[in-house]
């Protein structure tokens, strides 16, 4: 194919240099003095507002007695697609299942919240929370008391009746 | 000659009655100025690199570096940084070279400063101080000089980096700022004409008394400044950088403090043209609706203010350097070009022939140097002026890529162009 080059005739008529540069100058000083349109979020002490469907790190839930929710009945490290759910089930004398090991790599994690969805407890949650820094890698495994531990608010499941969210 | 008698005139009354200092008070005070003005100088440089960081920012409607206390302290974070880092040296750079640059493109921008007169002679005991560094005879001349050299650094830093990109940053500074000199100079004839002289005090001496030249001479001022853009490669004219296409351009393989030196260069560049405009066109240290400062007596209080009035026009135009930066985009490499030599050039040519007819013609009609003198030659430039804006405004000046094509040519490639469309369509 032979090369194609658009020719676009040049607007002469409509062409200003002077008059278009002192309208930009304008524009830019307009904005030097618009104190209160910075948009800069001043992170570490101002955070912007995150989506009350947010999936971030894992929550466990707990009962009053301040045990956790979970029944250790294998869904979540069933449907996890990352296999990143560690869960060694135990019972007690009068039979309740609880987790001996309740483990999740957040490295692994893909932050999908089946976890949750999946869960008939109500006791695991992906978390509304986004500052997760660690020194180690091993930081990243979280065990079931970390996971208790957690005190952020967790996240809102899309719901189907209402699926924007009102 | 009644001109030149006038202007004499006018130095003598500027002369104070005071003889300048001599022997070795002169010594000490000059060692004084020189270590107090470097040090003004590279400290304000420094906070000038936050101004520009706030300013962009601003502009950009956000905040600017406001971590390091509040943001003051960044300038000083920045040299640390500058230093603790590593010095790189790539392999097949000309070593001697290579370190030279840097220092090349820094001292003739640091040094063009020491004869720009920065404020109201300083009565003492021992005599008159100037303020100014070294009061040379041949002030301009001097500025004109050894602002040619800072090239070299650029062009050196350029072609001893080893660096295609480096190479052609070089290679287009040389091009750029050897075109604008050229303008440059040119501009600043009519306001030596004006003066008489090329002593920057005389300059200042004359516009106190015949009006500021940015009134009498706006269009040598235009090309003044829009040269002096070019010469310390600030956008829209900072093609030998040129992020976008050159990385970094002639200090693409530069690092830490050597780096740094570029940045200062810069920044001290954009001081000294600053203070040049200041100088050559809105007065100097004068201060505005007065005379009595140009006379005497003279006293540290007027020196003071007077210093005060030159930082307040200095900073102005630094603010304008960093104004125009964060609005206007690069010109492309031929408009650069084209600007320089087809339109900067000839106009200063011409400016110049026009001012010197006008100032014969007043000399003819026997008008003194004074407020009708100033009065003719400011409705002449008004008059210069709105026709050249005129003009320049349309457009015709700065060509689009095809300017220079014959119509015949376009019409061949329009041709092309049908003809592909046809046969893609044929083959759909």
């Amino acid at each position: 194919m032979s090369i194609s080059v658009k020719v676009v005739e040049r607007p002469v008529d409509d062409v200003s240099y002077v008059r278009a540069t002192l309208r930009g100058m304008g524009s830019t000083l307009k904005h030097l003095f618009a104190v209160n349109d910075r948009v800069t979020v001043q992170y570490p002490e101002e955070k912007s507002p995150i989506s009350p469907r947010w999936r971030g790190t894992h929550r466990m839930l707990t009962t009053e007695t301040g045990k956790a929710k979970c029944v250790a009945c294998g869904l979540c490290p069933t449907v996890c697609p990352a296999n990143c759910i560690k869960l060694v089930p135990g019972e007690d004398e009068e039979g309740n299942r609880y987790p001996l090991v309740f483990e999740i790599d957040e490295f692994r994690c893909i932050f999908c919240g089946y976890c949750q969805e999946v869960c008939p407890e109500e006791a695991i949650h992906v978390g509304r929370h986004y500052e997760n820094s660690e020194y180690s890698r091993e930081g990243f495994v979280y065990d079931l008391q970390r996971l208790m531990d957690q005190s952020h608010p967790v996240c809102e499941m899309w719901d189907p009746e209402d699926p924007k969210g009102e | 000659m009644t001109f030149f008698s006038g202007v004499l005139a006018l130095l003598q009354a500027a002369d104070p009655n005071q003889p300048p200092v001599s022997g070795t008070p002169f010594f000490l005070f000059t060692i004084v100025k020189m270590i107090v003005v470097f040090t003004v100088y590279m400290i304000g440089v420094a906070l000038l690199t936050l101004a520009e960081r706030k300013i962009s920012a601003w502009i950009q409607d956000r905040h600017g570096p406001n971590r390091v206390g509040k943001g003051w302290g960044q300038p000083f974070a920045d040299g640390l940084k500058n230093i603790m880092k590593e010095e790189t040296m790539p392999a097949g750079v000309n070593k001697p070279l290579f370190v030279l640059a840097p220092i090349l493109s820094f001292i003739p921008a640091l040094t063009a400063w020491c004869v720009i007169p920065f404020g109201a002679p300083l009565p003492t005991r021992w005599g008159r101080i100037d303020m100014v560094v070294a009061d040379m005879p041949v002030g301009f001349l001097f500025i004109l000089a050894l602002t040619s050299l800072s090239v070299y650094g650029i062009v050196l830093a350029g072609w001893s980096s080893n660096n295609k990109y480096a190479l052609l940053g070089g290679l287009r500074s040389s091009a750029q700022m050897v075109s604008y000199e050229i303008s440059m100079g040119m501009a600043t004839i009519p306001v030596l004409l004006l003066a008489g002289n090329v002593s920057l005090n005389t300059i200042i001496n004359q516009q106190a008394w015949g009006g500021w030249n940015v009134v009498n001479l706006t269009v040598a001022f235009f090309i003044f400044m829009v040269a002096a853009f070019a010469e310390t490669n600030r956008l829209p004219f900072d093609l030998p950088e040129a992020e976008s296409e050159l990385i970094a351009g002639y200090h693409t393989e530069y690092s830490a403090m050597k780096f740094s030196l570029f940045f200062i260069s810069e920044y001290a560049s954009m001081v000294t043209a600053s203070a040049l405009m200041a100088t050559l066109f809105f007065g100097g240290w004068d201060v505005p609706f007065t005379s009595h400062d140009n006379i005497g007596p003279y006293s540290g209080w007027l020196t003071l203010l007077s210093i005060g009035i030159f930082l307040i026009k200095v900073l102005f135009f630094l603010f304008l350097f960093m104004w125009i930066r964060w609005t206007l985009p690069r010109f492309r490499y031929d408009q650069l070009m084209s600007l320089g030599w087809k339109f900067m050039l000839p106009l200063a040519l011409g400016y110049i022939i026009l001012i010197a007819a006008v100032m014969l013609g007043l000399s003819a009609a026997d008008i003194q140097p004074g407020r009708m003198y100033a009065t003719i030659l400011g409705s002449v430039n008004v008059a210069i002026v709105i026709i050249l804006f005129a003009i320049l405004d349309r457009g015709r000046i700065i060509s689009p890529a095809y300017g220079r094509m014959h119509p015949r040519e376009i019409e061949r490639m329009r041709q092309v162009t049908r003809r592909a469309q046809l046969a893609a369509e044929a083959n759909r």
